[in-house]
């Protein structure tokens, strides 16, 4: 068997979230389940009809087990990989291949965070993680991280191919344009391309406006096999591909800092699906900062490397643009509760649903989802589809 | 079952590498193997496997690869620069160029390795060097 025999063998029937932008007086746990809630009842289902469960905390190492005693299920298939913000798209390879073996019947795939609100937050975070996760040969200079290394990388893109700081302002835009379009997006203001360079130097060439949000949330989605998923309540959303890939963990590790594992993951999840760029509809990419967009568009082969900087100028990826991208306003301007992975894939099943509101691109039927862990150090590609791609 | 390797067995290779860092000598290992530099220090080649590592005397020329500046409020500490320097052994390492604005690094500027105790702590640091590397 090759990972081509398992397209489209499974399909997301469920999605839903919780808490976006600020929870006040709630736990991650609390909006963790309303989340989780939301997407068993969208699919048609029942929570009692969960027996796997995949999830992951940037804190708590055994999460998957507070999360099935808190849900009350008794899964017989658990993932809790952790590999950063990616783990909730690295988690459908091992959900795909647990439904096909018959271990479970319908995975639920789940997040929570409350890293803006809560007492114990991002900076709370932050301050423990080098005793936990000790990096003798980074943390003593004190870089600032995740941010300074996406700085390293976009100075070296800039070095290299000549990118420009305006080039990653209209990434920001472009999300900022989609954000309006969207009622659920936490930030919605007007923003220009001279906004975001006038805006606060965070780590050089990146500035607080090519950073994305810290906001609360919770996502969550439900898959199931594809026989089973044509029978549920709403129109299945396939996975045609799926791969993940890690080259590194610490940036100084990173051998290229202009080309990420992106280029790896996105070819196996394109010869999984038999699919190429140019069959795809609408794009969700992990914009934690915005020079990711622009790696990722080049590295999965949306356009060459060193051209992403071309490719988004003039509005590329804003609405009516030349490619859809980052449709509900991205981690950058509408939700980024520390890992986003599980809001690109809740997005790109909307917009295969038609759900997609004022933001709707038209006739959508395949969309990748692409997700970034650690610093540029996981990614992990999903293509997924409609009865149509299939 | 094979011997026993001394590389397993001795004092660890991160606390050798602080160690003579501590006494002014920044080394780092090679293999005895495939014959490329290891950086940060292990117990096994990170190119070919093998656990054959020797400790050389590092050159401590190198060139800035990529450069930022993370920017704090005075009270912080202040501006400081991050960057990432490639030895002339063809391994990498993330450090600071001193003796300059943080602002001022450049990509592809020549460097030259010295070591400062920071917080009881010896970290290898750069300065711009004259001769290109």
């Amino acid at each position: 068997m090759s990972a081509r025999d398992l397209r489209g063998s499974v399909a997301i029937v469920g999605v839903g979230h919780a808490g976006l932008g600020e929870a006040h007086g709630r736990t991650e746990m609390e909006i963790l389940a309303e989340a989780a809630h939301n997407a068993v009842l969208d699919a048609g289902l029942n929570m009692r009809d969960i027996d796997g469960l995949a999830t992951a905390s940037v804190s708590s190492t055994m999460w998957a087990l507070p999360v099935a005693e808190y849900l009350g299920i008794q899964p017989a298939f658990v993932d809790s990989t952790m590999l950063g913000g990616s783990s909730f798209v690295s988690h459908m390879m091992p959900a795909m291949l647990a439904l096909n073996a018959g271990l479970c019947d319908a995975v639920l795939v789940c997040y929570g965070s409350t890293q803006r609100t809560s007492t114990f937050g991002r900076k709370e975070i932050a301050k423990v993680r080098p005793m936990l996760d000790p990096q003798p040969y980074e943390f003593p200079y004190q870089p600032a991280m995740p941010v300074t290394a996406y700085a390293l990388a976009a100075a070296r893109h800039m070095h290299q191919y000549g990118t420009t700081r305006t080039q990653m302002a209209e990434v920001a835009v472009a999300a900022r344009e989609w954000a309006k379009l969207n009622p659920e997006a936490f930030v919605r203001d007007p923003l220009s391309i001279e906004d975001v360079l006038a805006s606060r130097m965070v780590a050089d060439p990146l500035s607080v406006r090519d950073c994305c949000l810290v906001t609360d949330g919770a996502g969550a989605y439900v898959m199931v096999r594809a026989d089973r998923a044509r029978d549920l309540a709403k129109k299945p959303v396939y996975l045609l591909g799926n791969a993940s890939a890690t080259w590194h963990r610490q940036i100084s590790s990173m051998p290229d800092l202009t080309v990420t594992a992106a280029r790896e993951s996105g070819e196996r999840a394109f010869a999984m699906a038999q699919m190429t760029p140019a069959d795809i509809d609408v794009v969700q990419l992990y914009d934690a900062f915005t020079i990711n967009t622009i790696l990722f568009l080049e590295d999965l082969g949306f356009c060459k490397k060193g051209e992403g900087g071309a490719f988004v100028a003039g509005g590329g990826i804003a609405p009516g643009g030349r490619l859809a991208v980052n449709t509900n306003g991205g981690g950058l301007s509408c939700t980024h509760p520390g890992m986003y992975g599980i809001f690109i894939a809740i997005e790109a099943v909307r917009q295969l649903r038609g759900e997609g509101g004022a933001r709707q691109v038209a006739n959508a039927q395949t969309a990748v989802v692409h997700g970034n862990g650690g610093t540029l150090s996981s990614q992990s590609t999903s293509i997924l589809g409609t009865d149509a791609a299939l | 079952m094979s011997d026993p390797n001394p590389a397993f067995e001795d004092t660890g290779p991160q606390k050798i590498y602080f160690d003579a860092l501590k006494n002014g000598v920044f080394r780092i290992q090679r293999c005895t193997v495939c014959a490329r530099h290891v950086f940060y220090p292990r117990v096994l080649c990170n190119h070919c496997g093998s656990p054959e590592l020797s400790w050389v005397d590092a050159s401590g020329n190198g060139t800035v690869y990529s450069t930022t500046v993370v920017r704090r409020k005075a009270d912080a500490g202040g501006d400081i620069n991050i960057a990432l320097i490639d030895l002339e052994e063809d391994v990498r390492m993330m450090s600071r160029v001193e003796g300059m604005a943080p602002e001022e690094v450049r990509i592809g500027m020549p460097v030259k390795a010295g070591i400062v105790i920071e917080h009881d702590q010896p970290l290898v640091v750069f300065r711009k060097s004259e001769v290109a590397s």
